[in-house]
């Protein structure tokens, strides 16, 4: 028997700078008892919560096993736990196969960063590089990202005017999503002041240390009646993971991103992408990733992101109206924070950005360095 | 937070710092001793696609292939085909800012290495300039035994 999955509750707290007056597992058991609360979901070994899937890392939590520190407040003792360890929107994929495969019928997916407790955030993902070759040069996401932005800046045309648009749109977004990290509204001619930081890449153009937590209970569709009027059905995922040397990779080429999207797209059904979505969440972790990623997704058409975003690509195709990571979530939640607004969205719930007539959305996440990994979800109403 | 209480609460300094000894890998071996020693780098080929990859590795990620034993001799001398002017201080880098990371195309390779290029003004350096290691004086035993590229030619 084919199942179907649907998302019955999100749960989140505000993205902060930094929320130094809670531990990460009090920000966890906020989302937790939220999901109890709108759910009523239990922790019975036959009708409940057997299995519980998390998303953290072990270098921003400063502990190894860093899922080990939240098991109790997660719910997850005494019954299933498993970590993801990348962005937690494959923690949602995973949540899906469990479902999908029979052997669940509820997940528990609980993500937690805080991107403010360590020193520099770019000593952290320099650590993801290996010690031999990339590390002792220091390498970090921050500068990968900024051989990547070079590239596509040179191949396409990409300005730094065009880069100023969508650091001011993602502000203007981010002011009117709820639990968004608040920050300064810019002019263009303000971002293009910003320092360089790692050229091309200007400091707006990078998004800003933040903490958050998340929390979804996913569902096969046949009871998610048990815990909610309005769930949204999970139809696709597919993830992909590129070559690991910058190097050896084409860094504007979308070879692991189109991957991703063409697996997530048969499982959906879809076969045009520019049409038949409705509303696209993409992990910018910096402005120029917008474009890029839109073109990996398929929905520039023959355009590349330029001349798209020109054509008022980004408004059409309700690009980032959540105001994207660009506006502010940490690491590792990038694509969490992408399927909880799809999942606002297609609820209704989004508030002044709410689109209507909404079908169906997609929410992308990345890990590693300049988008080594893709993970695509599609959510439809 | 709901809670967002903030007398009576108490933030505890700590760190990280813990020494480690990684295997650099057969492969990787030969790489840095050679490097070390003969002041030579390697790469090696694939046969299959005719790729020579630099760093080394075992296998082609492509072809599936065994490369291991296809060693060949790149230049230390190449072209800068990507680069990033860094301008942060940061514990973790290697120079203090301004300095540049270059992805650099050695002739003989078909994969650009990333390191540092000194000897330019960082807002000065251009795609398809040519730069060659300079070697470090004493062994540092790791891949800063090139301690950075620099342009063979002054630049215009
Ligand atoms: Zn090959």
């Amino acid at each position: 028997m084919t199942r179907n999955v649907s998302i019955c509750a999100m749960a989140q707290i505000k993205n902060q700078p930094a929320i130094w007056q809670h531990r990460f597992q009090g920000m966890l058991m906020e989302c937790f008892e939220s999901i109890m609360e709108q759910t009523q979901v239990t922790f019975d070994m036959d009708t409940g919560l057997r299995n519980v899937v998390t998303c953290s890392d072990d270098v921003f939590d400063a502990r190894t096993i860093s899922d080990a520190a939240v098991t109790d407040v997660v719910g997850a003792h005494f019954r299933g736990e498993e970590k993801v360890a990348q962005d937690g929107i494959s923690a949602l994929g995973y949540a899906m196969a469990c479902i999908l495969s029979g052997h669940d019928d509820l997940i528990l997916v609980m993500g937690h960063c805080k991107e403010s407790q360590s020193e520099s955030r770019n000593m952290c993902t320099n650590l993801s590089f290996d010690p031999f070759y990339s590390r002792p040069l220091g390498l970090d996401y921050l500068n990968a990202a900024a051989f990547q932005a070079r590239a596509y800046m040179e191949e396409t045309g990409l300005t730094d005017a065009h880069l100023a648009d969508i650091v001011v749109r993602s502000r203007q977004n981010g002011a009117h999503t709820r639990h968004a990290r608040e920050n300064e509204q810019v002019t263009a001619k303000e971002v293009m002041a910003s320092p360089l930081v790692a050229d091309p890449i200007r400091q707006m153009h990078h998004y800003p240390v933040t903490d958050w937590a998340v929390g979804f209970l996913l569902c096969c569709e046949e009871r998610a009646h048990e815990f909610t009027d309005n769930p949204v059905r999970l139809t696709g995922f597919g993830s992909c993971m590129d070559s690991y040397f910058l190097g050896d990779r084409d860094l504007t080429a979308h070879f692991a991103l189109k991957k991703a999207c063409a697996r997530a797209y048969t499982m959906a059904g879809i076969t045009d992408p520019e049409k038949e979505l409705d509303l696209v969440e993409l992990n910018d972790a910096c402005a120029y990733q917008l474009p890029l990623w839109a073109e990996g997704i398929g929905i520039t058409g023959k355009a590349r992101g330029p001349k798209w975003m020109e054509a008022g690509g980004m408004d059409k195709h309700h690009v980032n109206l959540s105001g994207g990571m660009l506006n502010g979530n940490p690491l590792m939640l990038g694509g969490l924070a992408r399927a909880a607004y799809g999942f606002t969205q297609l609820q209704g719930t989004a508030g002044i950005n709410q689109v209507t007539g909404l079908q169906r959305a997609l929410a992308h996440g990345t890990t590693g360095a300049a988008g080594q990994h893709h993970a695509v979800l599609i959510l439809e109403k | 937070m709901k809670n967002s209480e903030e007398s009576d609460s108490y933030i505890i300094h700590g760190k990280l710092a813990l020494p480690y000894t990684y295997f650099a890998g057969r492969t990787g071996s030969t790489f840095l001793t050679t490097l070390r020693d003969q002041r030579i780098i390697m790469g090696v080929k694939c046969t299959a696609c005719n790729r020579v990859f630099v760093p080394p590795r075992q296998t082609c990620e492509r072809c599936m292939a065994d490369i291991r034993s296809q060693w060949v001799t790149v230049e230390s001398q190449g072209k800068v085909v990507n680069h990033t002017v860094i301008r942060y201080q940061d514990k973790h880098l290697p120079r203090k800012p301004p300095f540049v990371l270059a992805m650099i195309l050695l002739n003989g390779a078909d994969t650009p290495m990333t390191h540092i290029l000194e000897g330019v003004n960082p807002d000065r350096v251009v795609k398809g300039m040519e730069v060659a290691a300079v070697f470090s004086p004493a062994t540092t035993n790791t891949l800063l035994d090139i301690d950075h590229f620099e342009p063979v030619a002054e630049p215009p």
